[in-house]
């Protein structure tokens, strides 16, 4: 399972065993194309489907059909022929198809011919003050946990923020008997306005059903505050209290051991951009996308996105974008291939997302942090340490870097790059997009020097580093 | 914080936390398994000492990081736990020789 790969070249190498990377690798590999599929986890599923193979949970209706879909795609790419390996981290892709991968304490290089990156979506960071107490994680942490350990909250809890994915966790945690004291939905009162011109795709998609009757099955259990304009974390070395406001003037605070934050989930854009790939801000998503053709085809010859990575389009349509990538790929390498369209079928699975994008597009206050609220969590910089940069001469995340090592630890800039970017635009009266991201590198994830050192080195790489 | 659902039937593993034996269950990440057990299990930061548990349990965040089996900054919530694994709770940066 935790072997080196086999081969150094393949035709096709797909990084992420989630509904993307699954559906992608059983295409190409059934089409004859020698596939390699590469996955930082112990088993596929990526997060949507995590555990998909080792659950205790197994009541089907507990974890819902949506996600038991995911055995058969998961099954499918097991048989297909293709070499798949978890644990493993990708942390290099360059522009000649060359990937740096990291398996059981040692590295290699493999080359291929197509890259399908389906590395996914991370959440949202929630920079409000307190969020770095323990005892504050994601609600997709607590997913992650109740489907892989089959663990659920039993102590004072707190769920907080909006999207459907916190529906779905509060539901799934009442179903295991798990415990939530109270939801606080942070959807702002203003875009229930806003995302009524893109109702009609809404009502006719399987998210409306499905979405109001996970909310009623919570309200039903557990008391729900509407309109919080205003969130902390309170606590000395760990949580003990939340406070709220909401639009309305109420003001209470809870006592809880455990507050589960959620604003929606954003691309992974750190092996991407790594590799060179070009990126735009997405005003309607707020985080970078990728520049794609129809076929997730990037501006790197050879390399495609599919999945959440490509933007945000939720589990059926990344089986889709999956699919999609991995025809093209087919059609690239034989060219005799009979590819079908699936365009009819990304428009059905997509429909509906603009207006979950907008309805939850989350409210400036939780994604523009002010005074002591920490933005990066790894160096622990304040919002305050940002703005005063900028009035000294940063001018974008880049530049900061050099005056408070923000994006320079361990979680390179996941947890604080769009909050950098956002919060440096705004103080510079200038657009997320002029401002401009953390130029990221490779590794893109930690290694330890020795695998570097050990990796074969050739007669040319030694002499460019000899002197004489 | 975290109790075990009903019904689940995987195997025990035991692992050792700061050398107290705790019982985890095959397929338990090392952070999974470190906050099912009750005990005090938050990291201190490198750069305030600040205490800190896992925030995103899906290999993003690093603030799982931890000594498993002597080497220091392993992502937890990455690794699977394994019989007689040795864990350490990482206070501040990883030691040289860890």
């Amino acid at each position: 399972m935790s072997a080196a790969p086999k081969q150094d070249q393949y035709d096709v190498v797909v990084i992420g065993a989630g509904p993307a990377g699954l559906a992608a690798t059983a295409m190409t590999a059934e089409a004859g194309l020698s596939t390699l599929l590469l996955d930082e986890n112990a088993g596929p599923g990526g997060q949507v489907w995590r555990a998909i193979n080792s659950t205790p949970v197994k009541t089907e209706a507990l974890l819902g059909v949506d996600y038991w879909s995911g055995a058969e795609i998961a099954r499918a790419a097991r048989d297909s022929g293709a070499e798949i390996i978890h644990r493993a981290t990708v942390w290099s892709l360059d522009r000649d198809l060359e990937i740096g991968v990291s398996v059981g304490g040692g590295s290699a290089f493999v080359r291929a011919k197509r890259v399908i990156i389906a590395t996914g979506a991370q959440e949202r960071p929630f920079p409000i003050p307190g969020w770095t107490l323990p005892g504050v994680m994601t609600a997709g942490a607590a997913q992650t946990m109740l489907k892989s350990s089959g663990l659920v909250p039993d102590c004072p809890t707190v769920l907080a923020g909006q999207g459907p994915l916190l529906w779905l966790l509060a539901a799934q945690i009442l179903r295991l008997g798990g415990r939530i004291d109270r939801v606080l939905d942070t959807t702002p009162r203003a875009n229930y306005i806003a995302a009524l011109p893109h109702a009609f795709g809404f009502l006719t998609s399987p998210y409306f059903s499905k979405g109001l009757a996970m909310m009623r099955e919570v309200r039903a259990k557990v008391r729900v505050t509407s309109g919080v304009t205003e969130l902390a974390a309170e606590g000395d070395g760990t949580l003990s209290a939340i406070s709220y406001a909401t639009a309305s003037g109420k003001r209470e605070r809870l006592p809880a051991e455990l507050l589960l934050l959620h604003q929606g989930v954003v691309p992974n854009v750190n092996l991407a951009m790594a590799a060179g790939i070009e990126h735009r801000w997405n005003e309607r998503q707020l985080c970078w996308t990728p520049v794609l053709d129809a076929f997730g085809n990037s501006s790197v010859a050879g390399i495609a996105i599919a999945g959440d990575g490509a933007g945000i389009g939720g589990a059926q349509a990344a089986v889709v974008r999956g699919r999609r990538a991995a025809g093209d790929a087919i059609k690239a390498l034989r060219p005799q291939a009979k590819i079908v369209d699936l365009s009819a079928e990304l428009a059905r699975a997509e429909r509906g997302r603009a207006f979950l994008d907008v309805l939850f597009q989350p409210a400036r206050q939780f994604r523009i942090p002010q005074g002591d609220t920490i933005v990066c969590r790894c160096e622990e910089i304040t919002a305050k340490d940002v703005l005063d940069s900028v009035a000294i001469g940063a001018t974008g995340p880049n530049q900061l870097k050099a005056y408070r090592r923000t994006g320079m630890g361990p979680c390179q800039g996941r947890l604080c790059g769009l909050t950098v970017t956002e919060l440096m635009a705004e103080a510079r009266g200038k657009s997320p997009q002029e401002i401009g991201y953390y130029r990221l590198r490779a590794p893109v994830k930690p290694i330890m020097l020795s695998e570097l050192a050990s990796l074969p080195k050739s007669e040319e790489s030694i002499k460019a580093v000899v002197r004489g | 914080m975290f109790k075990r659902v009903d019904g689940d039937g995987r195997g025990s593993v035991t692992i050792h936390v700061e050398g107290q034996a705790i019982a985890a269950r095959e397929g338990d990440t090392v952070s999974a398994a470190l906050l099912a057990s009750g005990l005090d299990v938050r990291r201190a930061t490198a750069v305030s000492g600040a205490r800190r548990l896992p925030y995103c349990m899906m290999g993003v965040c690093f603030d799982c990081l931890v000594t498993i089996d002597g080497v220091g900054n392993r992502q937890g919530c990455l690794v699977p736990v394994a019989e007689g694994m040795q864990i350490e709770i990482q206070k501040g940066k990883r030691e040289i020789g860890k």
